[in-house]
Formats: C-alpha cells, structure tokens, sequence
C-alpha cells in the first residue's frame, strides 16, 4: 500500500526529468532511432529537411528557406520529444536499479566444506560461488548469492528487495527456505546450497527487469507495431504519389507544379502515427514499472500482458478472501446456560490462549457483553495449555475447572464426570459445521454451558470485488484446505464463483489443465515447492518472495510482498497497458482526419480554387496551415506522456462498456481535438507575426 | 417517390435470394446433401476420377496456395496463348487477327483475376472460341477460385489445432458444379426468356431504317436533312464530304450465357464493349432486374455461408449488416447526386431533374430505358462487389455520384465485393478492427475464439493493403508517365479522375472504367495487368496463410470479457475502420479529383 500511494505523487521528479532530457539526446543515434521504424521515418525526414534547407542556402530550394527551415527544427523536436517520453518511462527504473546496485555489497563468503563441518569456513569472493556450493552467513553478514537454507534459521531484512523493514524469518525445510543475495542476516546465522551464480541471480534479474534493459518486445507490441508499420508505409505511398499527382493536375491545368518536397515531408509525419508511435514503448516501459511500484517482479513482458488476458483466477482463501485466522462470532447457550455465564466462561478459558482464535474470543465477550477482560495473575489462576492429548485447553480458579476444545474432546470430558452430553449440544455443534464455522464446546466442571462459533471472516469489500471481475468476465475460485461443506459455505458468502476445497498440489494442477482446455486462461499465485507444478501450468503464475525456490522458478512474476490479494493487481496492470496502446492508437488514427483537413486545402488551392472550401478550420495561410498541423503532430505527443506513463482510466465493467467509453474519449476526441488545437496554434501564429 | 420503392424493392429481392443461397452455399462447402445432390454428385465424382483428385487429402495453407497457383497459372498460359493464336484457331467467323502481346497479357490478368477489365471492344477484337473458351472459363474458374479460398479462411475459424484447411480441387470442383453451373443455367435461361440474344451466328449488317448523315470525320451531324440528290445540309448550309449511312453493324454471339455468369461470377466482362447498356445484352427492365440483383447475389450469400459455417449466425449477419449499410449508404450519395444533376445540367430548369414523369436527372450516359433508379443502383451494386460490368457510363455521373463509384472500389472491394474475396477481404478488416478494439478493452484481441497476433497482423495488414497499394503505385507512376496523359478524354480534375478510376477498378479488382480513357496503351496494358496481379494474389496468399494460423490455434473460451464481434458497436467500429483506411489512403487523389470538380460545379 505504501507503494501504491507513492505513485500518485506525479510521474517524476525534476532529476529524473533532467536525466531524461539528458537521454533524449543520447538516444539521437541511428541504431536507437532504427529500432522505431514510425520514429525511424521522422528521424529520416529531419535529416532530409535538413538537408533541403542547407540546399536552399545555395538558392536550390522548392519552398521558402526559413519555412524550411521551420519545419526541419520542428521535426527534430519531434524526434527530441520522443525520445524524451522512452526517457523518462526509463526514468524510474533506472533510479530504482541504481539503488539496487547501490545496495548490493561485492562481499566475501564464507564457504564450507559440508553442513557438518560449519567451523571450517574458508573465505573466497561473492562473486565466484558455484551452484551447490555451501555457505555459511552469519548475523550481520549480506548473503552473497541465491540459495535455499539447509540448517539453521535466522531473522533477514530483505528490504533492499521488498522495500519492507521488517525482517522475516528464514529457516531450513518447509516454504520459507529461500534466501535472495543481496539480503542481510540480522540474528543467527543460516548455512545456504547456492542456487545460482553470479550475474544470474535474482538481484541482477530484478536490475535488468526494472531498468528495462532486459525488455524484449512483446507479441502484442509487435503485432500493433506492424500495424503501425503498415499504415506508415501507406502514407509514404499516399505522399509520394500525391508528388506525381500534383505533377500530373498541374500540367492538365498549365501551371506550375504547387507542393514541395518539403510540405510532402511535413505530411507525411503529420499522417504517419507518430502520436502511438512515439508512446509505444514508453507505455510498455511504464506498465511493467507500475508492476514493480506494485511490488512485483515479471519475469517478462509478456507475463504481464497475459495477466490482462487471464479470466480464471485461483485464489488462495487465507488472507485472499478471508482475513487469516477464524473469529468467534457467536456464543451459543445449551443446557438453558445462560449466554453471559457462557460468554464469562468462554473468555476466562481463552485469556492465556495466545492464538487469534483465542484472543478473538476474549475481544468478542468483551465487545458483545463488556466483560472485561481479566489479568492473568487474578486470583491464582492456573491455566491448562492445549495437549495433543487432551485437545482441550482452559482453566482452574476458585475450584471450578472451565474447558473448552472441539465437541468430541468435551464429549469425551463431559461423560467421564459422569454428565450428560445433550442432543441440544450435538445439533448446535451439527449446524455450525454445516455453515462453514469451527464449534468449540465450553464445558464447567464437566458441564456443557454452550458453543462457541468460530468463523472465517470474509474480508471487506471482497465479494464487491469478485462482483465486479464477474462483470468483465473473469472467473473466481477459491482453493482451500476446508472440507467441502465449509468451503462451500464461504464460498457463497464470499460470491466466488466456484472453489476447489481439500485443495492437493494435484488437485490444482488437474483445476488448471481442465479450465485452459476450455479455452481459459488462468492465473494463481503459490509458494510452496508442492506449488511448482501447477504455477508452471499456469498462464500467469505469481510465486510468493516469501516461498521457495522451486516455487519462484515456477512462477512467470514474483510478489516481493507475498500478499495474495495481489493478482488482482497485476490483472488490473495488465489490461490497463493493454487498454493504454489501443486508446492511443485509435486517437492517434483519428487524428489524421483533422489534419488532412488543414494540409490538403493549403496544398491545392492554388490549383483548384474551389478546395478552400476544404479550409473548414479557416486557417490563416498554406504554410501557417502546415506549420500549425506539425507543431500540434509535435505537441500532443509531450502532451500525452503523463497519460501513457499513469495508464488510461480502468475500471472493472463489460468489455462492451469499456469500448464505448475509450471510443467516445480517444476515438471522438481524437477526431475532435486536433481541429481545436491547429486552429488555435494558427491563431497563435500569426499573433506572433511568424508567417 | 416512386423511385425510393424501387431501391427498396431492389435490396429487398437480393437480401431475400441471398439468405437460402447462403445456406446452400454452406451445405456445398461442407460436402453435405443438397436438393440437387442426386444429379450433380455423380458429376462431381466423374470429374473427380477423371482428375485423379483425392477427395480425402487434407492441404495446409502453403499447398492449398500453391495449387491455387498453379491452376491460375496454367490458365494464364493458356488465355494468353488463344489470345494470341486466334487468328489461326477456329470458332473465328469474323476472321479477327492474334491479338497484341500487352493487350493479351492485359486481358489475361484482367480474367484470371476475375476483374475483367477490357481494354478491347469484345465484338471487334475476339473471337467466340476466345470469349467462350478463353474467357467464359476463366469467368467460372477465377470466380470459384475466390469462393474456395473463402472456404479455406472459414475453416481456419472452424478447425481447432489442425493443420489441413480442405482441399483446393474439392472446393474449386464443387463450386463449379454444385453452384456456378445450376445457378447460371437459371440466370442465362431467364435472360434468354426476357429478349438476351444467344446464337453462333457472325454479325450481322443490317439496313437502317431511316439513313443518317456524318461529317468527313465521321460525327453524327444534329439535324441534318439529306437530300434526294444525296446533298447534305444544316439550317440550309451544305455540309462538305458529309455521308450518308444506311447500314449499321450488329453484334451476334452467345450472350446470354456469358451475361449470366459475368454477372453471378463478379466478373463483368460482357461480350459487348458497351456492356450491359448494350440492347442485345440488357434489352429491357426485366433482363436489368435479373442481372443487377445477380451482381450481388453471391457475395451476399456468402455472409449467410460464413456465419452458418462457424456456426455463429449472427457473426454472418454482423458482416452482412455492416456491408450494407456501406452499400446502402454509397447508393444513397449516388442516387441523390444523380437525381439531383449539377446546376450546368439544370440550365435554369431547362432540364427536367424530377423523378414523377420520366427519367429526369442526370441522364446523360445513362439509358432512358432504366432511367436514374436502376443505373444508379446498377452503379453502386457492381463497384460495391467488384463486378465491373455496367448499364450506363460512370464517366458521365455527377463528380460525388462517380466518386462514391471510385470509392467503393478503393476501399478494396470489401463491401460485399467479389465472390469469395469480398469477404475475405472484409474478414481480414474485422481482423483489424478486433484488434484495435481489443486492445482498447484490455485484452490480447481475439475473432471467434481465435487469439490474434503478430502472424496474424502481418498477413492481415497485407491483404487489406494490397488494394490501396496497388492503386497509389499504379496511380502513382501513371501520373509521372507522360504518355499516359494521352488517353484522358477530358483535361483538368476530370481527366485526373479518368486515370484515377482506371487503376481504381485495377487495384479493387473490379474492370468497370471512366469509358472515356484509352487504356489500349502498352504501358496502361502493363501497369494495369500488373495492378491486377497484385491486388488479386498477394490477399489470396494472405488469407490462406492467416487461414493457417488460425487452423492451428486453440479456440477461447466466451466470456462477459471477451468483445463481442456481432453487436451494433463493432458494426459500427468495424465500418468506421474500413472507411477510415479508404478516407486516409484516397482523400488527397479524390481531392485533386471528383472533389475538386464538384467545388467547381458549384462555384
């Protein structure tokens, strides 16, 4: 969450502006500009307008020399500004990167022989362990490389790659193995097996990805890019025959041939989609930083685009859908108990009780009857903690002994002080379970006083949530341990649209397989090595930072705070860079209308005069119309950088609506916007006497 | 009024033939029982047996293309040789000499690319066993060639995780045999009943009925008197090596079965030169009615065809729906602008431009016999689909109402347009129009549960660029010719539009012309057979190798994400993108055309 507020705080700062426009200009070089084929061509046509207004200097000229000129600067602007939107979309993630390599230490390690030979460390560079290899790290020390914990277990601040302080626990075997170079022992020490060598570590994958150095274009990036490319090469076509025609008209009417090379080139960037062009890769820059801002690490461009496509997500229920740990939520007298004596009981049993479910209890009796909740040096109290072979837990004071633990454990308490365990209980235990809820029995001095329901409770504002991703299609299931019955239960209350309960590794992985064979695509996020199998199933697989290894070679993203809310995110992300390419292609597009409306008057009016009736915009002269439509061409494009880095507007509705809403916005305005703003740079023109 | 009744009355007849012929259409495609099974099947199996076709082997995209290929080539050998050797070959009563080498090879391209562009008079330059042999073949081989290759794309959508797309030589024989035949039998049967003539006969010369003058050059002379002593006068002036004519030439052939599959076939290409405004060819209201709903008869079918085949009929529907409004809106512009007239031709209501009495408007190069409503519709019809044939003289429409011509041809012969490749061709734009818009809703855009991608683009940007390609090269370099500037009939924003519609009809495929350019030129031949080529094969390629692609892709699952591709929203989008690639690629050469003209008339 601290991220996520951090961005709403502007797109930049002014160092990384400065270093951006510093970049715009390194990023003049050929082998850069090549790698834009739309951009390339404006590169191109700077150059050659260039080039003709050096020849007019010499009196070769077929338009004025300072219009020329004009133009030319103008066009180096563009070129200037689109390297400056690449820039600053960069801008970011290499600050970021800067301050991992900053944190990242070229420290010693201390290498053993075998786990059982722990004190015969011998000290080699960081930078020279090999897979496999052992390694001691103790309180104070940076760990030197990936590995997974063999012995030992210590607390580690992995701030330097979560940008959380505080520090977690590491320890051999089960889900938290995983240790990351470039992260600090703070207490103890852990013996680590490398996992990976230097230069492929995930500090320096997490570099690449966040400085973008790494970034490969994406299927979908290519595919609107030969679209682009396509409609830049009809243009070519449409200028350079519009030479010939003009060549042509003008020798059918007699006259002088009217348009110049220069004007061609001043079309032919206005037509060309160099707003979309420009955008293109600083939309993809941005979308993959929004994901790092969300504390998330893709392992790829791409992974992120399929999460905009993905419509089934597994979702874990603990933390996902209900807050960790369950709640009482009721107390239930039998037996014609009395709900306060039951409340009073409850809460005397759970004070030493240091689970949440306990601590739950104490805070509900307290909330629901104001019984306060006692000190545990009142009255002698002497506590009796949970056995595996009592399953019950409690306390004795004043004589009486207070009991509370799961029905068959009291059942069996009750009988053996010769009471009755009545039908009422057993119904009352019967109907918790069939709501999904956990009955604890409270018995006193082997007496049945009532029921505590313990519950899961459904985090706030998630069955909203689900709502709305049924609304745009995407499908939600929840994957949990419970028995069927409880799942079920919380599945209803929580508007999930299936679950998966008893959930096995297997299980998940044959749930995955059976939705992609319908055509699904299907994103979860896991963290346990048992995880691995269906994380690589999956479409979009997210590994906890938290888990293992295994789990994170698996998965396509990496979740620095394994938090299982956040593939709602990244599905968010993911379209949202998606939706961000479309709107500006169709504005981009859209645009071309306007602007044909202010060059092809200004080209033919001296040919057919009855083409000024074209002049819709009334604008002041042929070459104020040129102008005009090519610093607009120039301007929109900075204009639109804030729009490409934050991200077109997202919201969770059908894909009909979302259409229709882009469409009026990017598709109307795009039509629109352009004849407004060339008539206004034409009026501002001439104001200032420059044509 | 009662001009509004015909136009609707027109679209109503074609819509209502069209939805059963696409049903059947799709039954041929997919090889299942048709009411007239039991008599052609056998035929199919004849031929089948004869070729040495196995009907069970499966082609991929790439030997799909190149049998596709290869039986275009082999017909292009062998026109362009009969064109060549005619005056030796029988069938040839007139006695006409081998035809040109760049006018043959013009001609070639023009029926192997189901344009049929004539740069001949059909009467005077070929003989039947050219037209019948030659040409007739290739207006059935080069129209079932297209519809096969729609077969091949739709199955692309059909066919999940394969490779195989059908077989060439199944689809192009059933095609033939099971729709092309029976269908033309019919057309050429009715146009025989309502007065086309159809005989072997060489032409005739016949006696005039009443002799008419002509200066030395050979001009009709207006109000001429002859004389008895043979003297001709005007207003009493003599007129100097005036003539005086008393026969006239009268072309004979098989007409009616050529008409009948110039039309249905999208051809265009009729025996006559003057197409069919000729009165052998179209005498009258009813032959005109039959000839201009068959114009569209089968590209429309075809939407029906599409959406029965990937069973999702409103996909069909959605296509067929965005098609005509394309059209009805063009036949719109067309109709007004030609009722209307310009104010020259109104000269101070001199001329009548209503519709109540008779054939008011523009009728100059139109027939009085069909009048506005019907060479209007005529008009749209056969640039909408890329037909080409014509009743009246498009040079001569109003600068809009000849611009909508242009336009419907430049957009790529997308609405309704060819047989077979008028859908593609607009598949290949939903295809554009899926991915715009799926990326604006946040998905990696799919069509029928296929996923779009770079492959996909790649082919799909190609085909539905090659027309607009096509036509700004020809165009393009034809301008910078300065020969070309020859042939124009007319000088100024006019005589560019003359050039401009001829490699229009080239690039779109289509063959109709601004009749006044003389396109029997060895560099118009070659630049326009050239135009053809391109503008015929490079989609071809493309659709099949998308065809491909699609074929062995998993199909997606439908949820409330995915776009829906048969509402009145992607209708309209999909509209929007087809006219904004046409308005974007065409708006500076109609701008120094038609539109200038029109600015000029109105001035």
């Amino acid at each position: 969450m601290e991220n996520m507020s951090k961005k709403k705080s502007g797109f930049a700062d002014s160092g990384m502006i400065l270093r951006a426009i510093r970049d715009s200009f390194a990023k003049l070089h050929p082998k850069t500009q090549a790698g834009n084929p739309v951009m390339f061509l404006v590169f191109v046509l700077a150059i050659l307008t260039t080039g003709l207004w050096v020849l007019s200097l010499f009196g070769i000229q077929d338009a004025p020399g300072g219009y020329t000129l004009a133009i030319a600067v103008i066009l180096w602007f563009t070129v200037l500004f689109v390297n400056f939107a690449e820039a600053i979309a960069e801008g970011r993630g290499k600050a970021q990167a800067d301050s991992l390599r900053a944190s990242r230490k070229d420290e010693d390690a201390h290498k053993i022989p075998s786990v059982e030979q722990k004190e015969n460390a011998t000290t080699v560079p960081g930078a020279s362990l090999k897979r496999g290899e052992l390694i001691i790290v103790r309180a104070g020390e940076q760990i030197p490389a990936d590995g997974e914990v063999v012995q030992g277990a210590a607390s580690v601040d992995e701030s330097a790659i979560t940008g959380e302080s505080a520090p977690v626990i590491r320890e051999a075997g089960g889900d938290r193995s995983a240790v990351t170079g470039g992260t600090t022992v703070l207490s103890d020490w852990l013996i680590i097996r490398v996992t990976s060598e230097a230069g492929e570590s995930f500090m320096d994958k997490m570099i690449a990805m966040v400085e973008g150095a790494a970034r490969k274009k994406t299927p979908n990036e290519i595919a609107l890019q030969i679209f682009l490319v396509a409609l830049t090469i009809i243009f070519l076509l449409v200028t350079m025959s519009l030479y010939t025609y003009s060549l042509f008209s003008a020798k059918l009417a007699g006259i002088e041939n009217p348009t110049s090379v220069t004007t061609l080139a001043a079309l032919l960037v206005c037509l060309a989609p160099t707003t979309i062009g420009a955008l293109l890769s600083a939309i993809g820059i941005a979308g993959m930083s929004r994901l790092n801002q969300a504390n998330v690490l893709a392992m790829s461009g791409r992974a992120i685009e399929a999460a905009g496509d993905v419509d089934v997500l597994l979702l874990d229920k603990t933390g996902t859908i209900t807050l960790g740990n369950r709640q009482a939520a009721a107390f239930i007298p039998v037996d014609g108990t009395d709900e306060a004596e039951l409340a009073d009981a409850a809460q005397l049993s759970s004070l030493a009780d240091e689970t949440p479910e306990g601590r739950s209890v104490v805070v509900f009796a307290k909330e629901k009857f104001g019984i306060r909740g006692r000190t545990l040096s009142d009255k002698g109290m002497a506590f009796i903690p949970f056995t595996a072979a009592t399953r019950m837990s409690g306390v004795d004071f004043d004589g009486s002994e207070i009991r509370k633990g799961a029905a068959d454990a009291i059942k069996a308490y009750v009988t053996a002080g010769g009471r009755r365990y009545s039908e009422e209980c057993e119904r009352v235990v019967r109907s918790i379970a069939e709501q999904g809820g956990t009955p604890l029995v409270v018995a006193k001095n082997h007496r049945v006083l009532g029921v505590i329901h313990l519950k899961d409770i459904i985090k706030q504002g998630v069955k909203e949530k689900f709502a709305d991703l049924r609304k745009m299609g995407i499908k939600t299931i929840m994957i949990t341990g419970d028995n069927p019955v409880t799942a079920a239960a919380i599945a209803a209350e929580a508007g999930v649209d299936d679950f998966l309960a008893e959930a096995t590794p297997e299980g998940k992985l044959a749930m995955i397989r059976d939705y992609q064979q319908k055509g699904h695509l299907v994103a979860m996020t896991g963290d346990g090595t048992n995880d691995a199998p269906a994380l690589a199933q999956a479409d979009v697989a997210v590994a906890m930072n938290s888990g293992t290894q295994a789990a994170k070679e698996a998965g396509n993203m990496v979740d620095l705070d394994s938090s299982p809310t956040k593939l709602i995110d990244i599905v968010r992300i993911g379209k949202q860079l998606l939706m961000t390419r479309g709107s500006l292609t169709t504005f981009s597009i859209a645009n071309d209308v306007a602007k044909y409306f202010a060059i092809i008057p200004a080209l033919f009016m001296g040919l057919y005069p009855g083409l000024s009736a074209l002049n819709i915009m009334r604008l002041h002269s042929p070459q104020s119309a040129v102008l005009s439509a090519i610093i607009y061409n120039a301007l929109i494009i900075v204009a639109l950088i804030p729009l490409a880095l934050r991200g077109v507007k997202y919201r969770e509705v059908p894909a009909g609506d979302l259409l229709a809403r882009n469409l009026l916005i990017y598709g109307l305005g795009g039509l629109a916007a352009p004849f407004v703003f060339v008539k206004l740079i034409d009026v501002l023109l001439v104001a200032l006497g420059l044509v | 009024m009662s001009a509004a009744v015909q136009y609707v009355l027109y679209i109503a007849i074609l819509i209502a033939l069209a939805m059963p012929l696409g049903r059947y259409i799709k039954k041929v495609m997919f090889g299942e029982r048709t009411i007239l099974s039991h008599v052609l099947c056998p035929v199919e199996n004849g031929i089948y047996r004869l070729m040495r076709v196995d009907v069970q082997k499966e082609m991929n995209w790439k030997e799909y293309a190149v049998s596709v290929g290869v039986f275009s080539a082999v017909g292009f050998v062998f026109l362009f040789a009969i064109q060549l050797l005619q005056g030796v070959l029988p069938g040839n009563p007139q006695g006409l000499p081998g035809v040109g080498w760049d006018l043959a090879f013009n001609t070639t391209a023009s029926f192997v690319t189901n344009t049929n562009w004539q740069a001949y008079s059909g009467e005077s330059t070929l003989s039947y066993l050219t037209q019948a042999v030659g040409l007739t073949v290739q207006n059935f081989v080069s129209a079932a060639t297209g519809i096969a290759v729609l077969f091949a794309f739709i199955r692309g959508f059909t066919k999940v995780k394969e490779t195989g797309l059908g077989n060439f030589w199944v689809d192009m024989t059933r095609t033939v045999v099971h729709l092309l035949l029976p269908l033309n039998l019919v057309v050429a049967l009715a146009l025989v009943g309502g007065g086309v003539i159809q005989n072997m006969d060489a032409a005739k010369t016949v006696k005039l009925l009443e002799p008419v003058a002509v200066s030395s050059e050979g001009e009709i002379l207006d109000g001429a008197v002859i004389g008895e002593d043979g003297v001709v006068t005007v207003e009493g002036t003599v007129i100097d090596g005036a003539r005086i004519v008393t026969e006239q030439f009268v072309p004979m052939g098989q007409a009616a079965s050529q008409v009948a599959i110039k039309q249905t076939g999208t051809n265009g290409g009729g025996p006559m030169g003057v197409n069919s405004a000729h009165g052998l060819e179209n005498p009258n209201a009813f032959t005109n009615l039959i000839e201009m709903i068959s114009i569209l008869l089968i590209p429309a079918a075809l939407c029906f065809t599409f959406g029965a085949a990937v069973k999702n009929k409103k996909q069909g529907n959605a296509v067929f729906i965005a098609m005509l409004i394309c059209l009805v809106l063009a036949l719109g512009v067309i109709a007004v602008n030609e009722q209307a007239a310009t104010p020259q031709l109104a000269q101070n209501g001199a001329v009548d431009l209503t519709a109540s009495a008779q054939a008011g408007g523009n009728m100059e190069g139109k027939e009085t016999r069909f009048g506005i409503a019907s060479s209007s519709t005529w008009a749209a019809f056969t640039t909408a689909a890329s037909n080409g044939s014509v009743n009246s003289m498009h040079d001569s429409y109003t600068p809009l109402g000849g611009m909508v011509t242009m336009l419907l041809m430049q957009l790529g012969e997308v609405i309704f347009g060819g047989v077979g490749c008028g859908l593609y061709g607009m598949l290949a734009f939903a295809i554009l129009t899926v991915f715009i818009a799926g990326l604006m809703v946040g998905r990696t855009p799919e069509f029928l549960g296929k996923k779009i991608e770079p492959y996909e683009m790649k082919w799909s940007v190609l085909v539905c660029l090659a027309t607009p390609i096509a036509i700004l090269v020809g165009s393009g370099v034809a301008a910078a010719v300065p020969q070309v500037m020859d042939s124009l009939n007319n000088g100024g924003a006019h005589g560019f539009s003359e050039m401009l519609y001829a490699y229009s009809s080239a690039g779109g495929n289509n063959g109709s012309a601004f009749a006044g350019f003389n396109a029997n030129t060895v560099f118009i031949n070659v630049s326009i057979g050239l135009c053809m080529l391109f503008a015929r094969f490079v989609p071809i390629v493309g659709t099949l190798a998308i065809a491909g692609g699609l074929a062995g892709k998993k199909r997606l699952a439908v949820t409330a994400g995915t776009l829906s591709t048969t509402n009145a929203m992607f209708i309209f989008l999909l509209i929007f993108i087809v006219l904004l690639i046409g308005a974007l690629s065409f708006f500076p050469a109609l701008a120094l055309g038609p539109i200038a003209e029109y600015f000029a008339c109105m001035a």
